[in-house]
């Protein structure tokens, strides 16, 4: 259903999410995320959406744990790529408020 | 918009029981979205409803049946005037103020990573939402949308 991809490009991991994202496969999607956050521990994490084929709010919970993590390691986090629909979300959290999102 | 008719008879009736197994979020969604396909939904439609029925029956799983599996019942109802009207009902613990429960951002569980936007998802993406909830006798969450071109009529 959801699964992850991931690029390193010296300090910064770029991960793919690819397929569905809801509560059902957010716990996998976050344990794949976190265990290549502690190998790395990159400077920045890039989060790239574009093969994301339907997100709900537990997409946002995935998201917004992934900007606490790179805070405490001091990182910073993108999010880019997201379709309409995941951007609609977006707006209803105000995420972009705290978290930079790079669109198409 | 225009009046909607969802208090006339039904011209199309889907039912649809689902253990509270998370795998079924994706099931529970999909069906009801093919369920509304005739009506002439636009793409954003369907996914608003995805989205809004994901919404409600993540709550049924995470909230309702805590710890334990329940039935969810999920109905939806097509009205001539391209409107859906989608009833998801559990028989779990229920909620104790729903009030609060729509505010944005309220969660019970912040430790799951759970954004408490369900319910603000669910508002905003659908043309109505009820929430009539009683504890320890479940919740019944009812959307009303209408879809396609006539919705902007």
């Amino acid at each position: 259903m959801g699964s992850i991809k991931e690029k390193r490009n010296g300090q910064t991991l770029t991960v793919t999410l690819k397929g569905e994202i809801d509560h059902h496969s957010a716990v996998k999607m976050r344990s794949g995320i976190d265990k290549l956050l502690e190998e790395s521990r990159p400077s920045t994490l890039i989060l790239d959406l574009g093969s994301i084929e339907f997100m709900d709010s537990s997409g946002l919970g995935l998201i917004m744990g992934r900007y606490k993590k790179m805070n405490e390691l001091g990182g910073e986090l993108i999010v880019c790529n997201p379709s309409d629909s995941i951007l609609k979300i977006f707006r209803l959290a105000g995420l972009g408020r705290f978290i930079k999102i790079q669109t198409k | 918009m225009k009046k909607t008719d969802t208090k006339s008879t039904p011209i199309n009736t889907l039912k649809l029981t689902l253990p509270s197994l998370s795998v079924n979020e994706g099931i529970a969604r999909t069906v009801t979205a093919a369920f509304c396909a005739y009506l002439g939904p636009t793409a954003t439609d369907i996914a608003d409803i995805k989205c809004a029925v994901s919404e409600a029956v993540t709550n049924c799983i995470v909230h309702a049946y805590k710890n334990t599996v329940g039935m969810i019942y999920i109905t939806a109802e097509a009205f001539s005037s391209s409107t859906v009207k989608i009833t998801i009902r559990d028989k779990g613990c229920g909620i104790a103020d729903v009030k609060q429960a729509r505010v944005p951002l309220f969660t019970t569980d912040a430790e799951s990573e759970r954004s408490g936007l369900g319910f603000t998802v669910m508002e905003s993406f659908m043309d109505k939402l009820y929430v009539r909830s009683k504890i320890g006798r479940g919740t019944v969450v009812t959307m009303i949308k209408r879809l396609g071109n006539a919705a902007t009529e």
